[in-house]
């Protein structure tokens, strides 16, 4: 991954109070930018990406050379359309993608920081994230959109920096990480640790890699992001490449063999660290914590219009969680849309070619674009 | 436009803020939006009509109105509007007193059982009145509560729920709708 030194950088020098109580100051944040902004800087979006992904949303991303996890979303013609908007998107701090994270080098032992590296929050990622906005003279965003973890930052940041943004689109997320999505990345960790090439994290000095126990994470989240009928039309009982089972325990399953494949495919791309810090700052969401338990309280001073979506075959981040947002925003009169879309794919579906999905997000923001400057009735 | 909806939006008064339970595709909605007022909100329970008002540019909520309006606070909106189907709920005494929590003002109307055709119908054919405001059979009708504009303004009196109810026995039974403003 040498490419990534490649990558467009900021360096953030102010120093930033992490919610653990460190201070880091002057550390890299991995950015990618589509569309042009326009003179009155008001088209720009920012963008969040999820637990595995990067900057590189749209197009090709040059370091895994594989298409933007965004793609169906955000390009030319598309329903965030390039030629009309500035799409901002960074990778979060604690990614692997060129932001300052556990695979960066701890300038006080001049080895890859690994379990060194502070533990950081979603309110962290997005608090280092505001920079894109002074660095681009950027008064106030068009929007802020992002799903399941992205989502999560969406809701930070609108809490955070209330006048920021016009309208603000969190999908397929939630506002406090369930007992059971912490579970299921405990069930990642656990795996990652486990392998002994991890060695408590200090594994850059071994030039190995604790690929199985990070493939095997990959492998158990892979599942929470499809929906069980989704699985069964795709795969069903069929076998892999034989015809009939072997009585062993070899992939004889083609979902065991699309499992495999996945897993193997990611420990490519990703550090097993980052995923580490990544699903801890998932587990530590919880917004209305610092509110007394009162989500409400967390878009209390906003006038963002907010849309939230979800999908009817999500059970990792369903929709009973992302109507806990929308209630918590009609109970104090905000202005917000909801829409749960029909899919089978699962949590993904977000990531997907789901028309109705990419038609509300293009209306929303399309129409919301065209209403802005109209003056009020 | 229909002429149901030019009158609902002539009792919305410029500037208010308002809420349109079941707002269907969102005809009524961007017409009040575009000449009464823009704050305005649906509730709505159908996907594809919810993703009709999105293109409309619509502020919708997916929801349903007998389990959703309580997210919304006392009088948290100049007028909610309920626009002929309280007669499909199933339990339509819960969605008009949650209208009337809701909203400072409702408006609601009802296709009217009390109108002379219908109740020519019935009483001629013997059989269950189909007209251009009720246009399904007894075994497909989405109407599980059918009322007259009489049967409601006597709802209203019964539950001290204010309603203008002039011309009452000569709008019964020439209105195919009735239309009602009410308030607590």
């Amino acid at each position: 991954m040498n490419d990534i030194k490649k990558v467009k950088k900021l360096v953030i020098d102010k120093p930033l109070k992490l919610d653990c109580g460190q201070i880091i100051s002057n550390f890299p944040l991995a950015y990618e930018t589509y569309g042009k902004l326009n003179d009155k800087k008001d088209n720009a979006i920012l963008a969040f990406h999820a637990l595995t992904g990067d900057q590189f949303a749209s197009g090709v991303n040059p370091i895994t050379n594989k298409e933007g996890w965004w793609n169906y979303l955000i390009g030319p013609s598309k329903a965030i359309d390039t030629q009309k908007y500035f799409v901002i998107c960074a990778n979060v701090i604690g990614g692997c993608m060129g932001s300052y994270g556990p695979s960066n080098i701890n300038p006080n032992t001049n080895k890859n920081f690994g379990t060194e590296f502070p533990v950081i929050t979603i309110n962290d990622m997005v608090n280092a994230q505001y920079h894109l906005l002074d660095f681009f003279k950027i008064k106030k965003l068009f929007s802020v959109l992002g799903g399941s973890m992205g989502g999560m930052q969406v809701l930070q940041f609108v809490s955070n920096f209330p006048d920021k943004s016009e309208t603000a689109i969190p999908i397929a997320c939630t506002h406090s990480h369930s007992a059971q999505n912490i579970a299921l990345n405990e069930l990642g960790r656990q795996s990652i640790m486990a392998d002994h090439n991890w060695v408590n994290g200090f594994y850059n000095n071994n030039n190995k890699s604790p690929d199985k126990g990070l493939a095997v994470a990959r492998m158990a989240a892979h599942i929470t992001y499809l929906s069980k009928k989704g699985l069964q039309e795709k795969f069903g009982r069929k076998l892999q490449e034989r015809d009939d089972l072997k009585f062993g325990f070899d992939a004889d399953f083609q979902i065991e063999s699309y499992l495999r494949h996945q897993g193997s495919v990611f420990v490519d791309r990703f550090d097993a660290n980052s995923y580490l810090y990544i699903t801890r700052a998932m587990d530590y969401f919880d917004l209305s914590k610092k509110f007394d338990g009162n989500l409400s309280k967390a878009f209390e001073k906003t006038n963002t219009k907010f849309f939230i979506i979800s999908f009817t075959s999500d059970w990792l981040y369903p929709t009973s969680e992302n109507r806990e947002i929308v209630i918590a925003l009609n109970s104090i009169g905000k202005d917000v849309g909801f829409a749960e879309i029909t899919s089978d794919k699962g949590h993904d579906s977000f990531l997907l070619d789901v028309p109705d999905f990419l038609n509300t997000i293009k209306n929303f923001l399309n129409t919301s674009y065209d209403k802005k400057n109209e003056k009020r009735i | 436009m229909k002429k149901e909806f030019d009158i609902i939006a002539n009792l919305v008064e410029k500037k208010s803020k308002v809420l349109d339970v079941g707002c269907g595709d969102g005809e009524l909605m961007k017409y009040i939006n575009e000449n009464i007022t823009n704050d305005i909100r649906g509730l709505e329970i159908s996907k594809s009509n919810v993703q009709k008002c999105v293109a409309k540019g619509l502020t919708v909520i997916e929801g349903d109105a007998e389990k959703d309006l309580k997210q919304f606070p006392k009088s948290s909106f100049d007028y909610v509007i309920l626009s002929q189907t309280l007669q499909a709920f199933l339990y339509p005494e819960n969605v008009i007193s949650e209208l009337l929590r809701v909203g400072k003002k409702a408006i609601v109307t009802i296709p009217n059982f009390g109108y002379w055709k219908v109740r020519i119908h019935l009483l001629f054919r013997g059989t269950m009145p189909i007209t251009k405001d009720l246009p399904n059979e007894w075994y497909n009708t989405p109407n599980l509560h059918m009322c007259t504009i009489k049967d409601f303004v006597n709802y209203c009196n019964k539950k001290n729920i204010k309603i203008n109810s002039k011309n009452l026995s000569y709008k019964n039974l020439f209105s195919q709708l009735g239309i009602f403003v009410i308030e607590k």
